[in-house]
């Protein structure tokens, strides 16, 4: 382990892949991911095959309020985007500017978060809680864990933005970074199927 | 690297167990806890058996009938029969690939654990007095809030997904180790039979677990927060659960079978002194079942009414599913064809098994059909069948491998002997008990029915499996007092235990000391130790000179953070949220202390390793 590798100024060109404990978390976190996907996967198709059985609660068509999901969606897509940007910085041992785009990455994805409890307190007020129908407890569930998945992902790199302050930039954090990284364009992707599967789809029938 | 030298505190005695992240110990814990639970799950069979040795009797009453039925299912496949595989996976697998750990250790603990603490909450159900009875596959609506209000259901859903976390970080852990951490030389190619089970097993296991979670999720929102997933009335789907939990079911069943698979291999192979037939297309067959194998879950579901399009489809993927298991047979029988076999316990397990597992092959050929299926289905038919394939398949599969490898686990050879004794009275049982249901499930016998009326032609047969199921219960206490009495022995048994191991496990020390591998070795071809044996070496060319060993520290940690899972589930299931947060609090606390505090992990020293560090 060459925890003390940074000691002298020289951090490896691929922090993240310099040592096999970093290739391994890599590899086993995409391994997660392929695990996320199935599970993800598993909520879409439940909530397919459930979606129409809205009973006496409101319909998806008149529900759903595109421009406010769609602010949503462009805030989570920018988050991805300055993701990369800390990313690049990481490569680049840029550690303060890696520590800035961060901090914009989970201020975006709070602001997210924001919106998507503003807009379940709407729902609920409407008539469309979690009991309502298998329309409802199957939506709840999908965006939920999606929803769930972002809070994680705020509390995570929120940590390890505080680790980067007190350990510095080593081959032991770099791939922390990095597979949070990942994790955060993972979510991102599960959202736009998310906005194109429940809200657009839901608009149209 | 001795001046970065981290002091470790390193344990003794139970605490050593309890914070052990060395896949070896690891592997004798998932050994100890999954054949306790074999043994639980066992005497619920013969209660079963007990129960249904004559007509019209009242033994245990028909409510117990549903909860041990399902308990026996759900503990022998979850509990039982994966703990025990991955008791060999992580016996074996790190040596086989020369490694010196998986790759995640400290996952590996925390999926030990979890799994555990999953398994200690669903059987607490007894104590609780309120058990699953809605068989193990707890189909909705009889699972559902409606038809099932006590707290039953409730430890069924909570126990396996605790569960589940422990076994998908063990498929993700072993497909990492796999991929990343074989020795110099160690292509995908030549990689040991029972490695490449492994490896498609854990692909499986990736895949196939998270339905599940998501299905035990979506039941327990039902029962705990009125959802409606399953729920018709609201306008939930109960053909939904069946088809996730099929979609996660039917991989399952491959994932209990192909490790078998690979034991088999390993041991045809070994006690033939002869290369495993067919190398490449065993690989390839294991690959194609496990495509396959995802592809089939409707084959559960004929009655269900899907329409003759999907049940055609379906069927025709079922049968093609025997291609490549045929394949499989053929290279086990042109492997011993011409060897010079030697009939050890675990030989004769593994040719025990390849009969039986044809039979339970051929059984499920018929089964795939769907026209025929509407006869067979809910009938022992079925219950003989899929006993055929996981006893005869799954457990001979495990029973051949403990006895192959107990030296290397243990440094014990277990007496032959009394393995042999084991062999032909679980052997002959097993075949009194499931053969004749068969014919009990064609004269239309119901399964899960807690008794029958005399004079259908039923009664002597029944007999005959309560007798059998008696002489697999003996088999498996003649294995214990094995067990036992191997261990007052002396560790003496020499790294190539069985004088014709061919794979990377047999060229070290049985037990392997704490870092398995002095030096890693340079891996030439495939069956590396025969190789080299038979150029007249006595042990590995080396990869690397002596040097330092890394070694990953123990840690409390995973043990807390499962025991957090564990109180954090009775606090949903009885609804004191208040404690069920205590529970999260304290398992995510783990987690960040994890992610703060620095694993270094400490080093061997060449001076030390000569010391034989024990296991």
């Amino acid at each position: 382990m060459s925890a003390h590798g940074h000691a002298d100024g020289h951090l490896p060109h691929d922090p993240e892949k310099a040592t096999l404990e970093g290739r391994n978390k890599i590899l086993g976190f995409w391994l997660f991911l392929g695990a996320e996907t199935v599970l993800f996967g598993t909520l879409f198709s439940a909530y397919l095959a459930l979606r129409h059985n809205v009973l006496d609660g409101p319909h998806p068509a008149e529900l759903f309020q595109l421009p406010m999901v769609f602010a949503a969606t462009m805030i989570l897509l920018t988050s991805s985007l300055t993701s990369v940007f800390a990313v690049q910085a990481l490569h680049h041992h840029k550690v303060k500017a890696m520590i800035n785009w961060l901090i914009v990455t989970i201020v975006l994805g709070l602001g997210f978060l924001g919106l998507e409890i503003y807009e379940f307190y709407h729902y609920v007020q409407e008539g469309h809680g979690f009991t309502t129908s298998a329309f409802s407890s199957s939506f709840y569930t999908l965006v939920g864990f999606h929803g769930a998945h972002v809070a994680f992902g705020v509390l995570w790199i929120g940590l390890l933005i505080g680790q980067i302050f007190k350990k510095g930039l080593t081959v032991v954090t770099a791939p922390k970074i990095y597979v949070s990284a990942i994790y955060w364009h993972f979510i991102d992707v599960v959202w736009v199927f998310i906005f194109t599967v429940v809200y657009l789809m839901g608009k149209v029938g | 690297m001795a001046a970065h030298a981290h002091t470790v505190k390193r344990y003794k005695g139970l605490m050593d167990w309890l914070t052990t992240v060395d896949h070896k110990k690891i592997g004798i814990l998932y050994l100890i806890a999954g054949f306790f639970f074999f043994l639980i799950g066992g005497l619920e069979a013969i209660l079963i058996r007990i129960q249904l040795a004559r007509p019209m009797q009242n033994v245990v009453g028909e409510e117990t009938f549903n909860q041990l039925l399902t308990m026996h299912g759900t503990t022998m496949i979850f509990l039982a029969a994966m703990p025990m595989l991955f008791a060999l996976m992580n016996a074996v697998i790190p040596l086989q690939i020369g490694a010196r750990d998986v790759a995640f250790p400290f996952l590996n603990s925390l999926g030990f654990w979890t799994f555990f603490f999953g398994g200690v909450l669903l059987n607490l159900s007894w104590f609780a007095g309120a058990v699953p009875d809605a068989g193990w596959t707890a189909y909705a609506t009889l699972s559902g809030p409606t038809y099932n209000p006590g707290h039953g259901i409730d430890y069924y859903v909570i126990g396996l997904q605790i569960a589940g976390i422990g076994t998908l970080l063990g498929g993700i852990n072993f497909m990492a180790t796999i991929i990343n951490m074989r020795a110099p030389g160690l292509s995908f190619m030549r990689l040991p039979m029972f490695t490449w089970a492994i490896f498609i097993t854990s692909a499986l296991i990736v895949f196939a677990f998270p339905v599940l979670t998501v299905g035990l999720v979506a039941l327990m929102f039902d029962r705990l927060f009125q959802a409606n997933f399953f729920e018709p009335g609201t306008g939930g789907n109960s053909v939904l659960w069946e088809h996730i939990f099929w979609v996660f079911g039917h991989p399952e069943v491959y994932i209990l079978i192909l490790p078998a698979f690979g034991v088999i291999s390993d041991v045809v192979s070994t006690f033939s002194r002869k290369r495993l037939f067919g190398y490449s297309s065993m690989v390839f067959a294991t690959v194609l079942i496990a495509f396959l194998g995802f592809m089939v879950w409707a084959h559960h579901m004929f009655t269900t009414g899907l329409g003759p399009v999907a049940n055609g489809l379906f069927s025709i993927a079922t049968m093609l599913i025997a291609v490549p298991t045929g394949v499989k047979i053929f290279n086990w029988l042109f492997t011993l064809w011409g060897g010079s076999i030697r009939f050890t316990t675990a030989s004769m397990f593994a040719i025990g098994f390849i009969p039986t597992f044809v039979m339970g092959g051929v059984t499920g050929v018929m089964l795939a059909s769907a026209p025929a299926d509407f006869q067979y289905h809910d009938s022992y038919f079925v219950v003989a069948h899929f006993h055929y394939v996981i006893v005869g398949g799954l457990i001979f599969g495990i029973f051949a491998g403990l006895h192959y490898w107990w030296p290397k686990m243990f440094g014990r050879m277990l007496n032959e002997g009394l393995g042999k004794l084991t062999f032909w009275t679980f052997f002959i049982g097993f075949h009194l008990t499931f053969f004749v249901q068969h014919f009990l499930g064609l004269l239309g016998m119901p399964r899960r029915v807690a008794t029958y009326l005399p004079y259908q032609g039923f009664d002597t047969m029944n007999l005959i499996s309560t007798i059998g199921a008696f002489l697999m219960g003996i088999g498996t206490i003649v294995f214990l007092i094995n067990v036992f009495t191997t261990w007052a022995k002396p560790r003496n048994a020499t790294g190539d235990a069985w004088e014709d191991g061919r794979t990377l496990e047999w060229s070290i020390p049985s037990p392997p000391p704490e870092y398995n591998f002095k030096q890693t070795p340079l891996v030439r071809g495939y069956d590396a130790w025969w190789k080299e044996k038979m150029e007249g070496k006595t042990e590995m060319i080396p990869a690397e000179p002596v040097g330092s060993i890394h070694m990953p520290s123990p840690s409390i940690l995973p043990l807390i953070m499962s025991i957090g899972l564990f109180i954090a589930g009775f606090g949903f299931m009885y609804n004191q949220l208040i404690v069920a947060g205590i529970g999260l609090a304290i398992t995510f606390g783990c987690m960040l202390l994890r992610s703060v505090f620095d694993d270094h992990g400490f080093h061997i020293e060449p001076e030390d390793q000569d010391k034989g560090v024990h296991v």
